[in-house]
């Protein structure tokens, strides 16, 4: 599964993966995505010239309406915000984020089409299935739980709550939930961003706090975020000012240099 | 003593040959004399220049290949990868010390005709200068004038990463001396100035050639008048030949249908995906309707109607596979392209009666199907429909099956793809 190349990044404790557990799964998830896709090809809606038919080619992946599949790899797009969403489109096209099927599809899109993109993931507010049962003992979530409401003062870690809110459903316009997220698309994420697969605008604020998590910090991060269950119109804190406890990069829309509409 | 003066002599005789030889080498590689830099004489006829140039830039597609995902337009670092290893395109802005702000416009000149660095270095043919040989004078003047309007940008060129014996100078000397020569672009006396105007677009600045004709084993082309096809070494698109209706010869489409292709990328006819779309999205979208409608009035000359030639024949393909590719069909392609591949215009091609379904080899419909794709964004198409890549939820044997399943339907009766041909085109790309 190609979805599962960017798991390389994770570092190898938090890859507690059990290989039955996960062919039950893949099996899982593969039935509902045959089942969706023939639901959808039943259906047949009528072609319409609209964002949401042009947004077909992404939900074959992210699921309907940008949901991801509980147990999957790809991530839920549905409900963040607009800024973040924009940002991660750049990303992939300029290649700071690195993954081939998203790159190859951005690769020849303007800043215009991926703000429209943007705007029509970030608008849609979707009732979310319950979260799978978490695999790990309790001591592993309590661990994931102090370190995102609390942080680590002594290691310099802020805690996720204070830049990604309360309700961990993001902040608008740039700072994404963490809620809906699959617990290896998070591994995979703190990993990159460790070891430099992943990049954001400079100055790159989560590259910093990941270089100071440990791969325990890691797992139990993500095993207990994606145990939390999203919460109904799950939208982003309003935009509020204040600084952040460390600089952050990509909140400068329109004073970036301007780069030419296509480069790849 | 009798062997030893043999010896000598044979010695003597290999040494002269390799003389001769070295300055035959020398020789084929000596530089065209040198055209009159154009000079402009007042502020208004040097912004002119500038913005001409910069029109010439694009026509050219310098952007694509000198230019990094996300960072300083021609400021180079692009990794160009061939067969021989990889070429580093270098830096085009205007900074001293690691751009062409040294650079005389007579150093440019050199560059483009002779394929000469100002160093006296020889320069890689990835670099498509045996096409840009072939310009005027006036033209490599105004993109020299243009390029060093930019902002300068401070970044050193990479190193080329070439194996043996492609990364020696003798190596480099020895492949000109076989397949280049200095040219001029010739007007063809018979023909319209709009023609000739589209012959010298589409051969020397389009360097159309570099991916629609095919490269012998030393990556050469048989030289920028082969628009015959060709499948794109690494990359694996095939590029369909120009002088051929039953590939991607225009000798059958109005110029309007053409124009509007290079222009938009797409048309009612047939749209533009993988590296075409690329050339659209940097380069042909900018270019006067005039130019285009140049370009069109040389293509459509290449492929006359009446050449087309017979049908290729086909194996029948049994029935088994036939039924999967069917399923397969329905599942994943049908809610777009119709249960009778008739697709919606605008937005999803028509598979039945497509000639770009029916390519041998099926390099493009393979990619097509793994990795999926938006049709570039221009000015006359900005919000462009897509396809979801299915590399994720289909085997190489779903593609193959699907993909014969397409080309023998709807009365077409496209050879079989066999799953080792979509492992093959695939290549490395990640399953």
């Amino acid at each position: 599964m190609p979805g599962l190349l960017p798991l390389t990044a994770m570092p190898t404790a938090a890859c507690a993966i059990r290989p039955r557990r996960v062919a039950r799964a893949a099996a899982a998830s593969l039935l509902v995505v045959a089942l969706a896709l023939v639901g959808r090809a039943a259906q047949a809606a009528p072609f319409e010239n609209t964002t949401a038919q042009r947004m077909l080619a992404c939900t074959g992946c992210h699921g309907r309406e940008g949901r991801a599949a509980s147990d999957g790899y790809y991530p839920r797009i549905a409900g963040k915000p607009a800024g973040y969403l924009f940002n991660q489109l750049r990303n992939f096209r300029d290649e700071r984020r690195h993954y081939e099927l998203m790159g190859g599809l951005l690769a020849l899109l303007d800043d215009a089409y991926l703000r429209e993109i943007a705007d029509y993931f970030a608008a849609l507010d979707l009732p979310y299935p319950a979260p799978p049962a978490p695999v790990e003992p309790p001591s592993v979530l309590a661990a994931g739980e102090a370190l995102v409401r609390r942080g680590d003062p002594a290691r310099a870690i802020p805690a996720c709550n204070d830049c990604h809110g309360v309700a961990m459903t993001g902040r608008a316009p740039f700072i994404p939930g963490l809620l809906g997220l699959p617990r290896d698309y998070l591994n995979a994420q703190l990993g990159a961003w460790q070891n430099g697969k992943r990049k954001a605008i400079a100055p790159d604020c989560m590259a910093q706090i990941a270089a100071r998590l440990t791969p325990a910090d890691i797992g139990a991060v993500s095993a207990w975020l994606a145990a939390q269950p999203v919460p109904a119109h799950a939208s982003a804190e309003a935009a509020r000012a204040g600084a952040l406890p460390i600089a952050c990069g990509g909140d400068d829309l329109g004073t970036q240099p301007a780069a030419p509409a296509v480069t790849r | 003593m009798k062997l030893g003066r043999a010896a000598a002599i044979a010695v003597a005789a290999g040494a002269a040959a390799l003389l001769l030889a070295a300055a035959a080498v020398a020789w084929l590689n000596r530089d065209d004399e040198l055209d009159r830099a154009q000079v402009p004489a007042s502020a208004d006829a040097a912004r002119d220049l500038v913005a001409r140039g910069e029109y010439l830039v694009r026509a050219g597609s310098c952007l694509g290949c000198h230019t990094e995902a996300g960072k300083a337009p021609y400021a180079g670092g692009r990794a160009i990868e061939t067969p021989f290893g990889i070429v580093h395109a270098p830096n085009l802005t205007p900074d001293r010390a690691t751009g062409l702000g040294a650079w005389s416009s007579d150093d440019f000149w050199r560059a483009l005709h002779n394929g000469r660095s100002r160093d006296g270095r020889l320069l890689y043919p990835a670099f498509p200068y045996p096409n840009y040989t072939r310009l005027a004078r006036a033209d490599a003047d105004a993109m020299f004038a243009y390029l060093n309007s930019l902002a300068p940008v401070a970044k050193t060129n990479k190193r080329h990463a070439l194996g043996f014996p492609f990364d020696q100078p003798a190596a480099l000397a020895v492949w000109r001396a076989l397949f280049f020569r200095p040219g001029r672009f010739e007007s063809n006396a018979t023909q319209t100035s709009q023609w000739n105007r589209g012959a010298y677009l589409v051969e020397t600045l389009g360097h159309c050639n570099a991916c629609h004709s095919r490269r012998n084993v030393f990556g050469a082309t048989a030289g920028p008048l082969d628009l015959a096809g060709g499948l794109i070494p690494i990359q694996n698109w095939y590029a369909p030949s120009l002088k051929d209706n039953t590939e991607a010869g225009v000798g059958e489409w109005p110029e309007a249908e053409v124009v509007a292709l290079l222009k938009t990328g797409v048309s009612t006819l047939g749209s533009t995906q993988g590296p075409m779309a690329e050339v659209v999205a940097r380069s042909t979208q900018y270019l006067s309707d005039a130019d285009l409608a140049a370009m069109a009035s040389y293509l459509r000359s290449l492929a006359p109607a009446a050449s087309r030639p017979a049908a290729v024949t086909t194996a029948t393909t049994s029935a088994a596979p036939r039924d999967r590719g069917a399923e397969i069909y329905k599942t994943h392609c049908a809610a777009c392209h119709g249960d009778d591949g008739a697709g919606v215009a605008g937005a999803y091609p028509r598979l039945a009666g497509n000639r770009a379904v029916m390519l041998s080899p099926p390099a493009n419909l393979v990619h097509t199907v793994r990795q999926g794709g938006f049709l570039p964004v221009t000015a006359g198409n900005p919000r462009p429909f897509g396809m979801p890549p299915y590399a994720t939820l289909l085997s190489d044997d779903d593609i193959a099956k699907v993909l014969t399943y397409v080309r023998s339907s709807w009365g077409q009766h496209g050879a079989p793809v066999s799953t080792l041909e979509v492992s093959r085109y695939r290549g490395t790309a990640a399953r």
